[in-house]
């Protein structure tokens, strides 16, 4: 259909905008784009980072079977509040032993696969002088870095937070890489008590998908984490219908910013009712609305997604795992636990070194039940008491 | 956090993330009283949602795929045409007739999509067709779109339309038998594709399945990525990329119950006029990795158009996308690439009738085999290699 106004530039520019290939379109005009490809034909990834192959091996050996996330990316304020818990004064040196406890647990790769650092950690040495990120690798575990910088009041919203951390990422993450990180974490939260407004649900997803983005460009596998806070008194139908919406909208940005899904990890919570609603949840239960939120947003091509226990206890945390994993799903489900993996080990530690071998013991124990749970395998037998206490506190920020 | 300017709030910016029931936005305060939630999942549980989900899963069975004969009264003229035969009612009849007492069609086709004339019509003998259809175990599906045309403010290219009455036309649809929907919109890569025109497709095709599930009927989306054009095969992946990212993220907006949909796409293959000719192998890549980047597993079926491939080029390309598992059932909804020989062998003679129906399960079959990814090309007859693409082709 002829139409000379078509010819004309501009009111007509911002609705026509092209959808782009990799040339920059100059004008909207009839004739064919043409199209210069930069790629060999035979490639498959269209806008590759430099760093594409290593990205989809990253995510892949991270969400190898059996395997699992140890998150131990606590700032130094959260750590300290660890340390405290069992007397410990929070200083660099108290910091380090237990990380050092952590990562030199023997045997610790056959069940962890991937270990995400605080920046101070990737940067340390254990106490007997060996890079941690040494120790890590030597463990077969994939060295990870906490890259946001932390929550802070959204403007114009319901008392919502919204996650920083854009400014200079490109730098630090190559520079992570460089220090021998192969995979990033980015936490931002929802909240369902504060609506969550329109506002928040899009401004977490829009900033995952520019971290994820700037990440896959300097070598980094994203995990892509929007916590839906469990506080409230909601029922898990007010979950699901938020996280659907949480979840519709980070993939929709995510494409916008070309991130290639091969190369990302997902780090969800559950979906679970809220702490203070009065109906529980049995693990099948979440294991069921869980798994349809994941059927109804996480397209095939994303290799794992590691869930955040998030106040769970250690044996809720796995038993919810285990549930997930009781026939095959498209995706690696698995877990990224901080708390429901070191909890029991924080407490046997109490911070002495009479005591490393035994808290290590108890680290074992926990990451050989969630790698269990992984497989779809794990009875609850020989718990401990320890290992069944919940871990939710209202409000936590960490 | 005390914020002052929260007084001065933005309607649109503090919009809640509804849930059931609206509400009003709530003083700031730390025990923010939140209406309960009686409501199961899914959320917005249609009246009909499982007989939806029953439908297209019966649809999206293990080697079976869809029939396509809807062609609009023109479009079916020009087939007709094609074999030198009038366009009117009683040849459209006969001809659909032929197709659809097909002795065992049910074994290859679990369903078969309709043009509202064929939906009321009957065999010669006086029987429904839509009652054939079920005899045969294949469900009757229904066009509901009421055509292409231009898209103003962009760069010649087209919207579909048909989203005004269709409400009252589904349920009357449904009431005459019909059990998915189907409804065609094009995305031209030569024209751009405009941001316009992607966004167009995409909401248009949601709001019609949202439409669809409320009134009984699974709707088959289908965003036509056209073959015409010189373009190499990764621009298609980055342009079906772009446009299955909006066509998701519209029917999430518009609550469709992803578990009662199904999908026709075309396959990611190089433009028609472009240089490089891609294997079935080189198709079934670029394919399925679309699929795996933009389908969740939630959709049972994905049902191919055929848009001017051979009969032996759709069915090799079905057949290479199924050598492995898949998360979602891979299969055909195919027009002339199932019909195609059956027109020719046919004629318009009453005594070809048989030999029709016949050359209509060879293809059937040969799709079957596909959905399988047991096919082999063994076999075929030279009519069935001819290519069927017609340059600016519009039906």
């Amino acid at each position: 259909m002829a139409s000379a106004s078509l010819l004309k530039s501009s009111p007509v520019l911002d609705k026509s905008e092209f959808v782009k290939g990799t040339q920059t379109l100059r004008t909207p005009s009839l004739a064919a784009v043409r199209y210069h490809p930069t790629t060999a034909p035979s490639a498959l990834v269209v806008k590759a980072s430099a760093y594409a192959d290593e990205l989809v091996k990253t995510a892949k050996t991270v969400a190898s079977p059996g395997r699992g996330i140890l998150a131990m990316d606590e700032s130094n304020a959260t750590c300290g509040k660890r340390l405290a818990s069992i007397g410990l004064e929070n200083t660099e040196a108290n910091r380090q032993a237990y990380r050092t406890l952590l990562v030199s647990a023997p045997g610790l790769g056959q069940y962890i696969s991937g270990a995400i650092l605080f920046e101070e950690t990737l940067y340390q040495s254990t106490t007997d002088g060996r890079k941690m990120v040494d120790v890590l690798v030597e463990q077969n575990i994939v060295p990870g870095i906490k890259v946001d910088k932390g929550l802070v009041p959204l403007a114009g919203s319901n008392d919502e937070s919204w996650c920083q951390g854009l400014d200079g990422l490109a730098s630090r993450t190559a520079a992570y890489y460089q220090q021998g990180a192969r995979f990033a974490k980015w936490r931002t939260v929802v909240s369902i008590p504060n609506g969550p407004s329109a506002l928040a649900v899009k401004e977490a997803a829009w900033g995952l998908a520019r971290y994820a983005a700037i990440c896959q460009d300097n070598g980094l596998t994203p995990i892509v984490e929007p916590e839906i806070l469990l506080d409230g008194e909601h029922g898990i139908e007010r979950t699901f219908e938020v996280a659907l919406k949480v979840w519709a909208e980070v993939f929709y940005y995510m494409a916008e910013n070309n991130v290639l899904f091969e190369g990302i990890l997902l780090k969800p919570s559950m979906v679970t009712p809220g702490a203070e609603c009065k109906e529980r949840a049995t693990p099948q239960q979440v294991a069921e609305y869980t798994l349809k939120l994941l059927h109804r947003r996480i397209p095939p091509a994303v290799p794992g997604i590691m869930f955040l226990s998030g106040g769970q206890s250690e044996v809720e945390a796995t038993l919810n795992l285990n549930a997930m994993n009781q026939s095959p799903n498209p995706w690696h489900v698995s877990f990224s636990y901080a708390r429901a993996l070191q909890n029991t080990c924080l407490k046997t530690w109490g911070g002495r070194p009479e005591n490393v071998k035994a808290a290590q013991d108890t680290l074992l124990v926990r990451a050989k039940a969630n790698s269990l749970a992984q497989l779809g395998k794990y009875t609850g037998e020989g718990e401990s008491e320890e290992a069944k206490k919940g871990m939710f506190v209202k409000g936590y920020v960490y | 956090m005390a914020c002052a300017s929260f007084a001065k709030l933005n309607a649109t910016s503090s919009q809640w993330i509804a849930g059931q029931q609206s509400f009003a936005p709530r003083p700031r305060s730390s025990a923010a009283r939140f209406p309960a939630r009686r409501v199961s999942a899914p959320i917005r549980a249609a009246a009909y949602s499982d007989e939806l989900v029953q439908t297209a899963k019966s649809i999206a069975s293990p080697g079976r795929g869809i029939l396509a004969i809807d062609e609009s009264n023109a479009t079916c003229g020009k087939r007709l045409a094609s074999i030198g035969l009038d366009n009117t009612e009683v040849n459209r009849q006969a001809y659909r007739q032929l197709l659809l007492t097909t002795p065992g069609l049910g074994e290859y086709i679990s369903g078969a999509i309709l043009f509202e004339e064929t939906l009321y019509q009957s065999t010669t003998d006086g029987k429904k067709f839509v009652d054939c259809l079920r005899e045969e175990k294949i469900v009757p599906g229904i066009k509901v779109d009421k055509g292409l045309v231009p898209l103003p403010g962009s760069n010649n290219e087209s919207w579909c339309q048909g989203l005004d009455g269709l409400a009252s036309r589904s349920a009357e649809y449904y009431k005459q038998g019909a059990r998915f929907a189907k409804w065609r919109t094009v995305v031209s890569i030569p024209c751009g594709p405009s941001a316009l025109a992607v966004k167009e497709a995409a909401w248009g095709l949601a709001r019609y399945a949202a439409i669809s599930q409320d009134n009984g009927l699974v709707p088959i989306v289908e965003p036509e990525i056209l073959l015409d054009g010189d373009h190499p095969i990764e621009r298609t992946l980055e342009v079906a990329e772009k446009v299955w990212s909006e066509v998701f993220f519209y029917l999430a907006e518009n609550n469709v119950l992803f578990e009662g949909i199904l999908l026709k796409p075309s396959m990611v293959t190089p433009g028609a006029e472009h240089k490089e000719k891609a294997s079935p192998e080189t198709i079934a890549k670029y394919t399925l990795t679309m699929l795996r980047r933009r389908v969740p597993p939630a959709v049972p079926g994905i049902m191919f158009l055929s848009g001017g491939q051979s009969e032996v080029q759709a069915t090799q390309n079905l057949n290479a996308m199924n050598q492995s598992p898949n998360p979602w059932r891979v299969s055909f909804s195919y027009a002339r690439a199932l019909q195609n020989t059956v027109l020719k062998t046919w004629q318009g003679r009453p005594e070809n009738v048989e030999a029709a129906q016949k050359s209509l399960l060879v293809r059937a079959k040969a799709n079957s085999l596909a959905q399988l990814g047991q096919y082999s090309a063994e076999g075929e007859s030279e009519e069935a290699k001819k290519g069927m693409f017609v340059k600016g082709y519009t039906y």
